[in-house]
C-alpha cells in the first residue's frame, strides 16, 4: 500500500482550508456589537426572517436569495419583478429552523442577515449557525428608533453604503420631522388609542411591544399601556371602561364588523368614525411585520392622531416611500388600493 | 330524597345562584348593583331601564352572553367528564380522552391558518372534534382483541397525540406575526369575544348532548359495573356506549368550539360532584352540571375582572385544578363505586 504523501496532503488541507475560508475583506460590527467577518464581494445574502428580508430588499434587492415566505401576487404587483416573486426559503428562528441549514448551504448564501432582537438568545443562535456553516451572519436591531443605523449596518456588510446612507437619512428625517411637530402638543391633546387585532378587535399590544413601537413613537397614549411586552386579550367591556378616542386595526374583517357591531357603538373612536384600518400591501405599515415598512405608516399615523399638525398628502408620502424603498411607483389606481387597507 | 343528596344539591344551586350574581355585578365597565338591579327588572319587566344605552350594552349584549357561555360550557365539560369517567370506568379521565378537544383545537388551528372567518373557525372546531372522536371510534372498533374500553382508550390517547403533532405542524407553518398569536390565544382558552351570536351553536348542541346524557343517566350506573354483569342485567352495551359516546362528545366540542382548550374542569369537578351527593349517575349527573357551570362561571369572572388584560381560562382552571386535584385523591374515601 502506497504511503501517504504528507507533504501532498498537508498542501491539499491547506487548499482545503483556503477553499473554504474566502478572503475576507473587512470585519463590521453589526447590531448586537459582534465583528461579523465579510467577504470581499457579498452577492448573495439570505434573510432570517422576513424584518430582515424587507430591509434587504430596501437596500439592495438584486442581493436577496429568496422571501422567508413567498410573495402573494398582489403583493408582487408592488415589489420588483423578478424579486419581489423570488423563491420561498424559509427562515432561521430562535426555536428551530424552518430553512434547513443544509438547504441554506445549497443556496451558497455569502451572508446571512437577521433583524429583530439583539439579545442573547439569538446571538448564541447567530453564532451557532456561523460556526456550522462557516457562513457570516450579522445581527441587525430591529427596533424602531434603531432602523437608520441599521441601514448604515447593512450598507457596510452588503458594500451599499450610499445607498443605506440615503435610506437610514430619509427616516431620520422623517423621525426628526415628525417628532419636533408633537413635541409642542400637549399630552392633553394627544388621543387615546387603542390598538385593535384579530377578527374581534380584541387582541392588542401592550406598551413595551413592538406591536405598538410607532404608536409610542408618536406620543399617544395607549389605552393598553401595561406592563408587558407582547400582545394580550382584553374583552370588550374593558374597550368600553377604556373609551378611546381613537382605534387602529390591522384586521379587515374587524374594521368592518366594528364600525357596525351596536355594542361596540358606545366606544368613542367608533361613535367619532376614527376606527382607521392600516395599509398593508405589500406590507404591513402598523407591525406586520414590524420592518421598515413602519416609517411610512408613521406618518399615516402621526397624520391620524394629530391632522392639524400633519398636513401632508398621505398619498404623495407613500408613493415616495414606495418609490425610494421598494422602487417600483404605484399608480393611482394602486394608491388607492394601498390606502384602503385590503390586499 | 335523603337529607345528604337534598344538602348537596342545595349547596349546589345555591353556590351557582351566587357565581352568577357575581358575575353580573362585577367587570372592567362599572355597573352600579342599583343600575343592575334595573336593569335585569327591565329585562324581566319589559319595561324601560331608563338607563344609557352603553351600560345597557354591557349588561345584555357582554356580560350577559358571557355569563351564559360560561355556564353552559362548564356544565358541558362537566357532564361529559363524569359520563366518559363511568363509561371508561376510570376517575382520570376527562372529556376530551377520545380526541375531542385536540380535534377541535387542529380544526381551530386550520381555521386561524387559513384565515377564515370567526363563525367558519368555530364550526371547523366543532366539526374537528366530532372527526376526531368519530376516527377514534371507527379504529377502535375494527380492533377486536382485548377489553373494548381499554382499546377505545389507547386509540383515543394516540390519536389525540397525532392530532397534537399537525396542530404543532400548523402553528410551525403559521405567520409569526399575526396567526400565531391568534392561535396560542385560541389553544389558551377564552371566552373574551363571546357574544350572543356564539350562543345558538353552544346551546343547540350542549341542550341536545346533556338531555341523551340525562335520559340515559340510570343506564350509566349499570355501565360502570365490568361488561359481563353489565350484560347479564340485559344491557345492550354497545349501542349504549355509542349513545354516551357521541353525546358526550357533541357537548365538549361545542363547549371546545366556543371557548378554546379549557382543561380540568371536565376531570374535577365530576369528583367534586361525587364527593357531594355519591356515585349514583342520576344524581351525580344534575350536580355535576350544575357545579361545572358554576365552577368555570367563577374562573370566567376571574379571568375578566383580574387585570385589564385577559387570564387565560386554561391557566387558570390548571392552576386551581392542580392542588384541588391533589387535595381530592389524599382525601378521597373510596367514593369511586
Amino acid at each position: 500500500m502506497p504511503r501517504p504523501d504528507r507533504r501532498a496532503l498537508l498542501t491539499g488541507l491547506a487548499a482545503l482550508a483556503a477553499w473554504r475560508r474566502p478572503a475576507w475583506a473587512a470585519t463590521v460590527r453589526d447590531g448586537a456589537g459582534r465583528d461579523v467577518a465579510v467577504p470581499a464581494t457579498v452577492t448573495r445574502v439570505f434573510p432570517a426572517g422576513p424584518p430582515a428580508a424587507i430591509q434587504l430588499y430596501t437596500l439592495a434587492p438584486d442581493l436577496l436569495l429568496g422571501w422567508p415566505r413567498a410573495n402573494r401576487p398582489e403583493e408582487r404587483e408592488f415589489l420588483l419583478p423578478g424579486i419581489g416573486d423570488r423563491p420561498e426559503i424559509g427562515r432561521i428562528t430562535g426555536r428551530g429552523n424552518s430553512a434547513n441549514l443544509e438547504a441554506v448551504l445549497q443556496l451558497k448564501p455569502d451572508l446571512i442577515v437577521d433583524a429583530g432582537s439583539t439579545g442573547r438568545t439569538y446571538v448564541e443562535l447567530a453564532e451557532r449557525v456561523q460556526g456550522q456553516t462557516g457562513i457570516p451572519y450579522a445581527l441587525l436591531d430591529g427596533r424602531f428608533s434603531a432602523i437608520p443605523e441599521s441601514y448604515r449596518i447593512l450598507g457596510r456588510l452588503t458594500g451599499r453604503s450610499a445607498r443605506a446612507e440615503t435610506l437610514a437619512t430619509w427616516c431620520e428625517t422623517a423621525m426628526a420631522t415628525i417628532r419636533g411637530r408633537i413635541a409642542g402638543i400637549a399630552p392633553e391633546q394627544r388621543p387615546s388609542v387603542y390598538y385593535a387585532r384579530g377578527p374581534r378587535g380584541l387582541e392588542t399590544g401592550l406598551g413595551g411591544s413592538i406591536n405598538v413601537e410607532t404608536l409610542s413613537f408618536l406620543g399617544a397614549r395607549n389605552v393598553a399601556d401595561q406592563p408587558g411586552s407582547g400582545l394580550a386579550q382584553v374583552s370588550l367591556e374593558q374597550v368600553l371602561a377604556w373609551d378611546p378616542e381613537v382605534i387602529v386595526t390591522i384586521d379587515l374583517a374587524f374594521s368592518e364588523s366594528g364600525r357596525r357591531d351596536p355594542a361596540w357603538a358606545g366606544v368613542r373612536a367608533v361613535k367619532a368614525g376614527r376606527v382607521h384600518l392600516s395599509p398593508k400591501i405589500p406590507f404591513g405599515w402598523v407591525d406586520f411585520p414590524p420592518s421598515v415598512n413602519r416609517m411610512v405608516g408613521l406618518w399615516w399615523l402621526a397624520k391620524l392622531l394629530y391632522p392639524q399638525a400633519f398636513p401632508e398628502d398621505i398619498r404623495a408620502i407613500a408613493r415616495d416611500f414606495h418609490t425610494l424603498f421598494y422602487q417600483v411607483t404605484p399608480s393611482e389606481p394602486q394608491l388607492d388600493r394601498i390606502l384602503a387597507g385590503r390586499g | 330524597m335523603r337529607p345528604s343528596l337534598l344538602r348537596g344539591n342545595a349547596i349546589a344551586l345555591a353556590l351557582l345562584a351566587l357565581a352568577i350574581l357575581l358575575a353580573f355585578g362585577v367587570g372592567r365597565f362599572p355597573v352600579a348593583p342599583g343600575d343592575l338591579a334595573r336593569i335585569l327588572w327591565s329585562g324581566l319587566s319589559g319595561q324601560p331601564s331608563g338607563l344609557s344605552p352603553q351600560v345597557e350594552t354591557v349588561i345584555w349584549n357582554i356580560r350577559g352572553p358571557r355569563v351564559l357561555a360560561a355556564l353552559l360550557c362548564g356544565a358541558a365539560l362537566a357532564v361529559a367528564g363524569t359520563a366518559f369517567q363511568g363509561l371508561f370506568r376510570n376517575p382520570l379521565v376527562s372529556p376530551d380522552i377520545l380526541g375531542a378537544s385536540s380535534g377541535a383545537a387542529l380544526g381551530a388551528v386550520l381555521g386561524i391558518y387559513l384565515s377564515l372567518g370567526l363563525f367558519a373557525i368555530q364550526l371547523a372546531a366543532f366539526a374537528g372534534g366530532l372527526l376526531a372522536v368519530g376516527a377514534v371510534y371507527a379504529v377502535g372498533s375494527t380492533i377486536r382483541r382485548g377489553d373494548p374500553v381499554l382499546v377505545l382508550v389507547l386509540t383515543g390517547v394516540v390519536v389525540g397525540s397525532l392530532l397534537g403533532a399537525g396542530i404543532g405542524l400548523i402553528k410551525y407553518w403559521a405567520d409569526p406575526y399575526n396567526q400565531l398569536p391568534a392561535m396560542t390565544f385560541w389553544l389558551l382558552g377564552s371566552l373574551a369575544g363571546t357574544d350572543r351570536s356564539d350562543l345558538v351553536p353552544l346551546l343547540g348542541p350542549v341542550l341536545a348532548g346533556s338531555a341523551v346524557l340525562m335520559a340515559l343517566r340510570w343506564r350509566m350506573n349499570a355501565m360502570s359495573l365490568p361488561e359481563e354483569e353489565a350484560r347479564a342485567l340485559g344491557l345492550r352495551t354497545g349501542p349504549l356506549r355509542l349513545a354516551i359516546v357521541v353525546a358526550a362528545t357533541l357537548v365538549t366540542a361545542a363547549s371546545v368550539a366556543a371557548a378554546g382548550i379549557i382543561g380540568w374542569v371536565g376531570l374535577v369537578v365530576p369528583h367534586l360532584a361525587r364527593f357531594l351527593v355519591g356515585p349514583d349517575f342520576s344524581r351525580l349527573l344534575p350536580t355535576a352540571a350544575v357545579l361545572g357551570g358554576g365552577y368555570l362561571l367563577v374562573i370566567d369572572t376571574l379571568a375578566r375582572t383580574a387585570g385589564p388584560v385577559e387570564t387565560p381560562l386554561g391557566i387558570l382552571t390548571a392552576v386551581i385544578g392542580t392542588p384541588f386535584f391533589i387535595w381530592l385523591l389524599a382525601s378521597a374515601r373510596g367514593g369511586w363505586s
